[in-house]
């Protein structure tokens, strides 16, 4: 008779099934997506009044005026081909950047030695604003897309690397043992403890660096492109800032003609009401 | 009788910045094979390093672990290691917790499938095989664990304090489920632990140990078996054994 020819222990805890109504499985879910729909709606009704009607529309826009342009944008297709492209942007500088900081950060972190030589460097790195970048990337990569995608992948590698090495150095030396007890050799150890392992740093990395590689993408085109999300926004801007300019100066049009009437002297010709920004 | 494991003027030592730690001085033990042997010491004796050292986890500063006739060099698959604390994987559940070393071995899916279930069976986890370690009490992820450790059907089992952290109750029956797995396997358990009770119950020979793993008694334990926590405890020749034990442990202190 061996251990494992004994008859079954019978003590222990016990399992029964719950019965449960459809508002109890899904009440909880179903109330805190009703009262984000809310939060939302009252947020642009409450922007709609204000606008024109509290605060000037030049600054805060309106929320009807936004979704007519978005309108207009969609039936022309500027919207579609401007966000292809920063989709396609950020979708090849998120696995470049993604791709690149797992694998150093894999290679770095099991490397103990390499590790703490390059660890001061990384962080120096790391501390750089990625937008500060963009400049010096357009002088290297062109005004391309190359440029965006790098200045992308750029802060995404970062955020990725800097999250795998943590997961992968926190590794639970116990699991490892556990590994070498049952006869595993190096390879047994990465792949069944230190992957699944860190994959919570992993994950956490990616899930934070998926908006810096939107802010990567569309930053590289606010410095320069000609398509683009980024484009939009800036060719956008623009446009208010000029009608802004317009409005100012038949203000001032109005302003002197209604004083020329008046007989009064043309004291103010040539000085704007309102100082353009 | 054959000596599974011999160990030979075992000593460690850790270091810390310019000192070293001495966590185990000149240790020998002979271990004979099919045997029960429990090592019973204070916290900070040097348990754990020696069945880290025996386990072949750790490398001795000095000496040698000898298993069978070879020296070890590293963990060896007839060693099984129930360790202090759990290290089930959190990511798998008790099934596939239980198939690792199979897994590892290289055994067929469908297998090790069959043999985990039948070690979960044995250690009474039927039902939660699904289940996660996060999701299991203390008891059950020692069962777990244990069921783990016999998947890889070690020769010689090294345990350390495993049932250290449950209350009274849950440890009195899993001991006792421990002796009825044991009781004819032929397999070798060391057994380390703080408790008196425990160690007589379990062990064929108790290993009282002082600081820095010095033995201060060796002896054989000649209580009938089955042994059951109740009756024993008002066995006379229980008691004598218990007095000297602690007085053992005690002269150690002074």
């Amino acid at each position: 008779m061996s251990l494992t020819e004994i008859p079954p222990v019978t003590s222990g805890p016990v399992v029964i099934p719950r019965d449960r109504t459809w508002w109890q499985r899904h009440g909880t879910t179903t109330t805190v997506w009703l009262v984000r729909v809310a939060l939302v709606a009252v947020f642009l009704a409450l922007w709609e009044i204000a606008a024109d009607r509290w605060i000037d529309i030049t600054f805060i826009s309106r929320p009807s005026d936004i979704v007519s342009r978005l309108g207009d944008w969609v039936g022309d297709g500027t919207l579609w081909t401007n966000t292809w492209i920063t989709v396609q942007e950020i979708v090849y500088g998120f696995s470049l950047g993604a791709a690149a900081g797992v694998l150093v950060g894999f290679v770095l972190a099991s490397l103990n030695f390499l590790y703490r030589v390059l660890d001061p460097f990384m962080m120096a790195l790391y501390a750089i604003p990625k937008v500060a970048l963009a400049p010096l990337f357009i002088v290297w990569f062109g005004i391309g897309m190359h440029m965006k995608v790098l200045l992308a992948a750029a802060t995404v590698f970062f955020l990725v690397f800097v999250n795998t090495a943590a997961g992968v150095r926190e590794v639970d030396r116990g699991l490892v043992d556990a590994v070498r007890l049952m006869g595993g050799n190096r390879w047994h150890v990465v792949r069944k403890v230190v992957l699944p392992s860190s994959m919570t740093g992993v994950l956490t990395g990616l899930k934070v660096a998926v908006p810096y590689a939107l802010i990567g993408a569309v930053i590289g085109e606010l410095v320069a492109s000609n398509r683009g999300l980024g484009y939009l926004i800036n060719d956008a801007a623009l446009a208010v800032r000029h009608r802004r300019r317009v409005r100012d100066a038949r203000r001032v049009e109005r302003h002197r003609r209604g004083a020329e009437r008046r007989g009064e002297p043309d004291r103010q010709a040539g000085q704007p009401m309102e100082a353009d920004r | 009788m054959t000596a599974v494991l011999r160990v030979d003027g075992l000593s460690k030592q850790f270091a810390k910045d310019d000192a070293a730690i001495v966590a185990l001085r000149d240790f020998s033990l002979t271990i004979e094979e099919g045997t029960f042997v429990t090592v019973l010491g204070r916290s900070g004796c040097g348990k754990s390093t020696m069945l880290n050292l025996l386990a072949g986890l750790a490398e001795p500063t000095t000496g040698t672990v000898r298993y069978r006739a070879e020296t070890l060099a590293g963990p060896h698959v007839e060693i099984g290691y129930l360790t202090q604390s759990d290290t089930l994987m959190p990511w798998r559940d008790v099934q596939r917790n239980v198939e690792m070393p199979l897994e590892i071995r290289g055994v067929p899916t469908a297998r090790r499938r069959e043999q985990a279930a039948d070690l979960i069976r044995r250690v009474g986890l039927v039902g939660f095989e699904k289940h996660y370690p996060r999701e299991l009490s203390g008891g059950m992820r020692r069962r777990a664990s244990l069921a783990r450790m016999l998947a890889g059907k070690p020769e010689t089992l090294l345990m350390d304090e495993p049932f250290g952290a449950l209350d009274a109750q849950l440890r009195t029956e899993l001991q006792e489920e421990l002796l009825r797995l044991w009781q004819g396997s032929g397999q070798t358990v060391v057994f380390v632990t703080h408790d008196i009770e425990e160690a007589l119950l379990l062990g064929d020979r108790v290993v009282v140990l002082g600081s820095l793993g010095r033995i201060v008694l060796d002896r054989e334990i000649d209580l009938p078996r089955p042994r059951e926590v109740d009756t024993l405890r008002v066995d006379p020749a229980f008691v004598a054994l218990h007095g000297e034990l602690a007085s053992a442990l005690k002269g150690e202190v002074s």
